[in-house]
């Protein structure tokens, strides 16, 4: 069952790594939509500063609602999904490779490109380690939630903006812990708590997550 | 019970004659707890009049999660046992709901302005409970966005077990935060912590709701049953009609 998921993480990583350019759109909207802010807010160093690790956190997670439709979507069209579920491994696993493909080419490339947006919104010196930190535990979370929001509107009319209405709503922990994370670190209180509760978070939806997704491909897959 | 009420006609039967007899006790329960409640109840002491607000905005509160988990009770028992009327339970159920959290949602605002001095305040229980509207939203969405019906409320149902996460966050969240919202005061292990002439109406008034869902939902359960059946018809007759120039599989998904 290893053997077969790592077959199907290998297959989703060389897509994506053939097709650069869907992770460099999802990267490129993230630093547009963090853009606006400075524009219009205005340029005050002091504002922005304040503002920075909410624009951040909240900027990352509307980039990444545009990432999840080619989870499944693709696959689905094409028959491959179908092919996929008939293999003795279980369809769970083939979520968690799947979610995994998916942090690797669309929420690392995010974890990476938020410092750099960091210096350009002026985040003090301090946030940097616990918004890294925070994204590096909190993504996974939103990995596996959007691959249940995913696997739910596989085939529905205008899947994309249901996608995002179902999954916004589910991520919301997310950004509150991740951005009260860089919060606690500029103001100079203890980030572990916030931390912490973001790597439960994203242990709960691990568990969780593969499970519900699983049935909904079955659901999907059934017609 | 429950099984014998997989058949449509059975249930009919029976919701046909239960109906009235939640809808007349809802009537008679909110009636008599709105006039306890606004002239016979006294003013608070601190709040003044405004406490009344507290009649509806906590009743439709305890309602908002009792729906919610009618909805998840009744998609598990679709997804799992395949109940025919478990799917159109949670369907009929879920706009109830979801009115009941825009109601507690309002009436915690109108509470607040007098109280705290804001409409809204983004604290645990307020946002949790706004998580809880766009749930049943979401749900709602889910179930009319495919075109084979059956697919839909399958989907939604998933979705409605996903969403129980947030009910524990929604009660405990007044416990695990510091919130402007205050704690629970009349579930509690120690008993009520309010006087029994404010207890009295909030009970009835729970009361009250509780069978005016019961009676919305299985009018709304009669309603999606009809509605299903006409679709049946009117897919047959199409069949009926024109076989050679029906798409093969198009009525069948």
């Amino acid at each position: 069952m290893i053997a077969a998921l790592g077959l199907i993480l290998r297959r989703e990583l060389r897509l994506a790594l053939r097709q650069a350019g869907e992770s460099a759109t999802v990267v490129l909207f993230f630093i547009l939509a963090a853009l606006l802010f400075p524009l219009g807010v205005g340029p005050s160093p002091a504002t922005l500063a304040r503002i920075a690790p909410g624009v951040l956190w909240a900027t990352a997670l509307l980039a990444a609602m545009l990432s999840f439709e080619r989870l499944f979507q693709p696959d689905f069209e094409d028959g491959s999904l179908e092919q996929l579920a008939l293999s003795p491994a279980p369809l769970e696993g083939l979520v968690l490779a799947k979610a995994l493909a998916h942090w690797l080419t669309a929420a690392a490339p995010l974890i990476v490109a938020a410092p750099v947006l960091g210096v350009m919104l002026n985040l003090p010196a301090e946030g940097f380690v616990p918004l890294i930190a925070g994204m590096a535990l909190g993504t996974p979370a939103i990995s596996l939630i959007g691959a249940v929001g995913a696997a739910l509107t596989l085939g529905a009319r205008r899947g994309g903006v249901l996608l995002a209405l179902l999954v916004i709503p589910l991520v919301i922990p997310v950004l509150i812990f991740g951005a009260a994370a860089v919060e606690a670190a500029i103001g100079g209180f203890p980030v572990r708590a916030h931390l912490t509760a973001l790597g439960g978070i994203s242990l709960g939806a691990l568990v969780l997550g593969p499970w519900a997704a699983g049935a909904a491909l079955r659901q999907a897959l059934a017609e | 019970m429950i099984q014998r009420l997989a058949n449509p006609a059975r249930f009919n039967r029976l919701a046909g004659r239960t109906m009235p007899w939640l809808a007349w006790g809802a009537a008679l329960c909110i009636g008599a707890a709105l006039w306890l409640a606004l002239a016979v109840s006294p003013a608070d002491y601190q709040q003044g009049e405004a406490v009344r607000i507290m009649y509806v905005h906590v009743p439709a509160a305890w309602m908002a999660l009792v729906a919610y988990a009618f909805v998840a009770l009744a998609s598990a028992g679709g997804l799992v046992w395949k109940h025919p009327l478990a799917h159109v339970a949670a369907q009929a159920a879920a706009p109830v709901g979801a009115a009941f959290t825009f109601l507690c949602l309002v009436t915690g605002s109108l509470w607040g302005k007098p109280m705290w001095g804001t409409w809204w305040v983004w604290d645990a229980r307020l946002t949790s409970v706004l998580v809880l509207f766009f749930l049943y939203l979401g749900f709602i969405a889910l179930t009319a966005a495919f075109d084979e019906p059956q697919r839909g409320e399958r989907a939604a149902a998933i979705l409605a077990l996903v969403g129980v996460v947030n009910v524990p966050v929604i009660k405990f969240s007044v416990d695990w935060w510091n919130t402007l919202h205050q704690p629970a005061s009349v579930m509690k292990m120690s008993g009520p912590a309010i006087h029994p002439s404010m207890l009295w109406p909030l009970l009835l008034m729970a009361l009250g709701f509780t069978l005016y869902f019961g009676a919305v939902v299985l009018v709304r359960m009669k309603a999606l049953l009809l509605a299903r059946r006409a679709r049946a018809m009117a897919m047959a007759q199409v069949h009926r009609a024109a076989p050679a120039a029906a798409e093969p599989g198009s009525a069948h998904g």
